[in-house]
C-alpha cells in the first residue's frame, strides 16, 4: 500500500510536469445520446455480481445485471424489474408484478422463473448477504409468469431492502441452471436484463458496454457506450479528469485533497449523493472490557474531549459530517434527538477524577495503546489527532502500527485498547448498525462483529424487536430509544459520517438517480442539449 | 595526528560540512528549549503558510507546527543514523576482522553469508524487516543497522587481509603475541581509516533510510521525523509547498554535510595526501 503510494507520487510528479507544460486539449463534444467514458478502480476480479460484489464489480455489474427494485435518496423502493410490488398487512407476503416486456441481452424474455430461480437456489449458493435474507422465506414461488411471492417465515421489515442489484441480481435460469454456478463460461461474458450488455474486457486496460437496444424501458437508455478505464494511479486519475478524458470518476477514484480542486473546474461537477445505501458511518473503537475503558463515565470523557468537526474537516477535507450517534442521518430511523457531548476539557476531567483516575506528578492519569488502522492515511490522520485531542486530560495514546492482517486479527480476537473502524449500514439499522451493538454477535475472530464487547440487555432487546416490527412508526420509536441509550453509553466514539465524492461531466443529467449512485444501472443518464 | 587535522581544516568543504552538521546537531540539542512542546500538538491554525499566525515555517494539515517538527526531527534523524550506524560498525567490523584475519573456510562462510544480505536491496530488505517487527525507533534502529553491514563487514575484511601481509604484523607474531593482541594492537589501527570515512557516509544513508520508511509510513507513529512530515505534506503539496520542502531542505542539508565531512575525512586520513 505504502508503497504503492510512493510510486503514485513518482507518477504524480511526471504527470504533474507534462500537464504543466501543455494542458492537454478537451476531449471531443459529446452529443446527447453519446457515450460515456468512467474510471474504475480497481479492476474488478469478475463482472457477476451473484458471486462478487466488491465495490468495482458492483459498478459495472450495476449496468448489466438488475433486480427487482431500486431505492430513492431516501430509501424508499423504486420500480426495476418488478413494476409495482404489495406487502401483506402482517408483514410476511411480498408480491411482486414484474416488467413484461424485459428481455436478456441474448433475446430470450426474462419471466418470474428466473426471479425464482436466482433467490431460491443460485444466490442462496453463492451470495451470503443475500442467502441471509432469503433464509427468512418460507417459499419463493411463482403464481404466473410476472409473478413472484416471497413468504415469510416471520416478519422482517428491512426485506423490502433486499432488492437492490448487488444485493439480489437477477441472473437467466436457461443459461444458469443446472450448471456450475462458480465456472460458467457466462460470468467472463455476464448477460443481464440492464440497459447496457457486455461487450468486451480488456484486462488491466478496459470494459468496455454498449446500449441495449431491446431494453424494456422505452428511449432507455441515452447513453451509447460506457468504457470503463482502469486506471490504478491516483494522480493519473485526477487528470484524466482534468483533462476531459474521463467523465466520471466515484467512490474513492480521486484522492480527498483532489476532489475541491475538480470540483471547482468548469467543466466538471460534484456530488456526495447516490451512497446512502451504503452510508459508513467512522468511530474510535473502545474495548469495553478493559480498565477504565469500562466505565461509562470515562468513554464520555473521550467523548467531551474528541472534536468530530475538525476530523471532518481537516482530516477529510470536508467530505465528511460529524456524527452524532450509531446511525448514519442519511439512513432510514435516523434520531437527531440524542445528548450532545459538549467539547470540553473540563467536564472530561471531572468525570474522570470521578471515576478516580487522579493524575500522577507529570499529570498523566492512564496510559492507552492505540491500533492505528493500516488503510491509508486518513486512518492514520485520525489517530495522531486522536492521541493530542485526549493528551490535555492526562490521558496518554501510544500508536502502534499493524499491517492488514495484524489489525485485523488483533481487533476481532479483542486484543487493543482503541482503534478505528468503519462499518457500511446498507439502510436499514437492523442490517447493518445492529450488528455492532448487540451480544448475541460478540464473536471473537470474527471481524465486523460486536468487537467493542459492549452489552446491554435493553439495546438487545430494542435491536430485536425492531428487526421484526412491520410498522415504521413503531420501528421509529424503538430505534430512537435505542439510539438514546447508546449515546448515553457510548459504547464507540463516533466520528463522522462518510461523503464519496461523484464528480462527473457537467453536461452529463440524471446520472445519480437513486442511493446506490454510480452503482444503478444509468438507463436515465444523458448529455443534456 | 596534526597532518590530519591540518589537511581537514585545510579543505573548505570540509569545514562547510562541519558548519552545516554542527546546526542540525544544534538544532537537535535545542528542539526541547525552544520548543517545548509535543511537536504534535496542533497548536495553530491548520494550513498556515510559512510567517502567517505567527508560524515561522507555517503549519501542516492538522494545524502541527512546522518548525517545530524540524527541529524535534532533527533528534530522531541523527539518533537514529548515528545508533544504526554504530551497531552496523560493529557486525560489520567484528565479522570483517574475523574473517579476514581467519581466512579459509571461517572467511568463506562469512563471505559467503555477507553476500546474502548484499544480493538483496538494502532498502527492500529494511522495508521487509520493519514490516515484520512492526514500526518503532527499536526496530527501525535494528533495520537500518541489518541492512548497513555487509559494506562495512567487507571493508573491514580487505583492510585485515591486507595489513595482516605487512612485515610488522608478521613480526608480531613471531614475537608470539595473542591474535587478539595482534588483532587491537597492531591491524586494526592501520586498517581503520577508510572503515571510520565509509561509517561516517553510512551515517547519511542510515538517514535517508529512516527518512523513506516514515515517507512510506513505516516510520515509528510516535516520533515526529523528517521524512515522516514529507510523507504527510506530500498529498498537498499542490496546495502547501512548506509541509514537505522545509523537513526536505533538512534531510538535503544534514545528508550533504555528513557526505562533505565524509570525504574531507578521506582526504585527511589518506596519509599520501595528508603528509604531502
Amino acid at each position: 500500500m505504502e508503497r504503492r503510494d510512493f510510486n503514485k507520487m513518482l507518477l504524480a510528479c511526471g504527470a504533474l510536469a507534462a500537464f504543466g507544460v501543455s494542458p492537454a486539449p478537451r476531449a471531443l463534444a459529446q452529443h446527447r445520446d453519446g457515450g460515456l467514458t468512467a474510471i474504475l478502480q480497481p479492476e474488478p476480479p469478475i463482472l457477476n455480481l451473484a458471486l462478487n460484489q466488491q465495490t468495482p464489480t458492483g459498478v459495472v455489474g450495476g449496468k448489466i445485471f438488475e433486480s427487482l427494485l431500486s431505492y430513492d435518496f431516501d430509501l424508499q423502493p423504486m420500480p426495476q424489474l418488478a413494476e409495482s410490488w404489495e406487502i401483506s398487512e402482517d408483514g410476511k407476503t411480498y408480491t411482486f408484478r414484474l416488467v413484461k416486456n424485459a428481455k436478456w441481452h441474448d433475446g430470450e424474455p426474462f419471466t418470474a422463473a428466473d426471479v425464482v430461480f436466482s433467490c431460491a437456489n443460485l444466490l442462496m449458493e453463492v451470495h451470503p448477504r443475500a442467502r441471509a435474507n432469503f433464509d427468512r422465506c418460507e417459499s419463493i414461488k411463482a403464481r404466473d409468469d410476472h409473478t413472484v411471492v416471497f413468504t415469510l417465515k416471520e416478519p422482517f421489515a428491512p426485506f423490502i431492502l433486499a432488492f437492490e442489484a448487488s444485493s439480489a441480481p437477477i441472473l437467466p435460469k436457461h443459461l444458469y441452471e443446472g450448471q456450475d454456478y462458480r465456472n460458467s463460461p457466462y460470468n467472463n461474458k455476464p448477460v443481464g436484463t440492464g440497459p447496457f450488455k457486455f461487450s468486451e474486457w480488456v484486462r488491466g486496460s478496459h470494459i468496455h458496454l454498449t446500449a441495449f437496444p431491446d431494453y424494456y424501458q422505452e428511449g432507455k437508455p441515452h447513453l451509447t457506450e460506457i468504457y470503463y478505464r482502469i486506471v490504478p494511479d491516483a494522480a493519473s486519475r485526477a487528470v484524466a479528469m482534468e483533462t476531459g478524458e474521463a467523465q466520471l470518476a466515484q467512490w474513492m477514484d480521486i484522492e480527498t485533497f483532489d476532489v475541491e480542486r475538480l470540483a471547482a473546474l468548469d467543466h466538471l461537477t460534484m456530488t456526495t449523493k447516490g451512497y446512502e445505501l451504503f452510508s459508513p458511518v467512522l468511530w474510535i473503537e473502545i474495548n469495553n472490557r478493559r480498565e477504565p475503558m469500562n466505565d461509562k463515565r470515562f468513554r464520555q470523557a473521550l467523548m467531551h474531549l474528541t472534536d468530530k468537526k475538525f476530523v471532518a474537516e481537516r482530516i477529510m477535507f470536508g467530505l465528511a459530517k460529524p456524527a452524532t450517534g450509531p446511525i448514519a442521518s442519511t439512513t432510514r430511523f435516523f434520531e437527531s434527538d440524542v445528548k450532545q457531548y459538549e467539547l470540553s476539557v473540563e467536564k472530561a476531567t471531572a468525570l474522570l477524577d470521578e471515576i478516580g483516575l487522579k493524575p500522577d506528578s507529570d499529570g498523566k492519569r492512564i496510559t492507552l495503546r492505540f491500533a492505528v488502522a493500516p488503510y491509508g492515511e486518513m486512518w492514520v490522520r485520525t489517530a495522531e489527532y486522536f492521541r493530542q485531542a485526549v493528551a490535555p486530560a492526562g490521558i496518554e495514546v501510544i500508536l502502534d502500527s499493524y499491517d492488514i492482517g495484524g489489525w485485523a486479527s488483533a481487533i476481532s480476537n479483542w486484543d487493543f485498547d482503541l482503534t478505528t473502524n468503519m462499518l457500511y449500514q446498507y439502510g436499514d439499522p437492523a442490517l447493518g448498525v445492529a450488528r455492532t451493538y448487540i451480544s448475541s454477535n460478540i464473536r471473537k475472530g470474527v471481524m465486523f462483529s460486536n468487537t467493542s464487547g459492549y452489552s446491554n440487555p435493553d439495546i438487545d432487546r430494542l435491536f430485536d424487536e425492531a428487526a421484526v416490527e412491520t410498522s415504521d412508526a413503531r420501528r421509529q420509536e424503538l430505534y430512537s430509544e435505542a439510539q438514546r441509550i447508546l449515546v448515553e453509553d457510548a459504547p464507540l466514539l463516533w466520528l463522522t459520517e462518510q461523503r464519496y465524492p461523484t464528480i462527473y461531466d457537467a453536461r452529463i443529467e440524471n446520472l445519480i438517480t437513486t442511493s446506490t449512485g454510480v452503482n444503478g444501472n444509468f438507463a436515465a443518464a444523458r448529455y443534456a442539449e | 595526528m596534526k597532518d590530519v587535522v591540518k589537511t581537514f581544516l585545510g579543505r573548505p568543504t570540509g569545514i562547510a560540512g562541519l558548519l552545516l552538521l554542527a546546526i542540525s546537531c544544534l538544532m537537535a540539542v535545542s528542539a526541547p528549549i525552544l520548543y517545548p512542546a509535543s511537536p504534535w500538538e496542533m497548536s495553530g491554525i491548520p494550513f498556515s503558510a510559512p510567517g502567517e499566525n505567527g508560524m515561522l515555517l507555517g503549519t501542516d494539515t492538522l494545524g502541527r507546527d512546522i518548525a517545530s517538527g524540524v527541529m524535534h526531527g532533527a533528534r530522531v534523524s541523527l539518533l537514529i543514523g548515528i545508533v544504526s550506524t554504530l551497531a552496523a560498525l560493529f557486525v560489520g567490523v567484528l565479522l570483517g576482522c574475523v574473517a579476514g584475519y581467519a581466512g579459509g573456510t571461517v572467511d568463506t562462510v562469512i563471505v559467503r553469508f555477507t553476500e546474502i544480505f548484499q544480493t538483496i536491496p538494502s532498502f527492500v530488505l529494511a522495508i521487509l524487516f520493519v514490516a515484520i517487527l512492526s514500526p518503532s525507533l527499536g526496530t527501525i534502529i535494528v533495520a537500518i543497522a541489518l541492512v548497513s553491514w555487509p559494506p562495512l563487514a567487507r571493508l573491514a575484511r580487505a583492510q585485515v587481509m591486507s595489513v595482516t601481509q605487512r612485515e610488522f604484523v608478521q613480526a608480531a607474531r613471531c614475537q608470539g603475541q595473542s591474535p587478539l593482541s595482534v588483532m587491537f594492537r597492531h591491524v586494526l589501527p592501520n586498517a581503520i581509516s577508510p572503515i571510520i570515512v565509509t561509517g561516517s557516509l553510512t551515517v547519511a544513508s542510515a538517514i535517508l533510510i529512516e527518512a523513506a520508511l516514515s515517507f512510506m509510513g513505516l516510520g515509528d507513529p510516535n516520533h515526529m521525523s523528517w521524512g515522516y512530515m514529507i510523507g504527510a505534506g506530500r498529498t498537498v503539496i499542490r496546495q502547501a509547498w512548506w509541509m514537505s520542502f522545509f523537513p526536505g531542505i533538512a534531510i538535503l542539508v544534514t545528508v550533504v554535510a555528513i557526505n562533505l565531512v565524509g570525504e574531507a575525512l578521506n582526504d585527511a586520513l589518506n596519509p599520501r595526501i595528508s603528509r604531502s
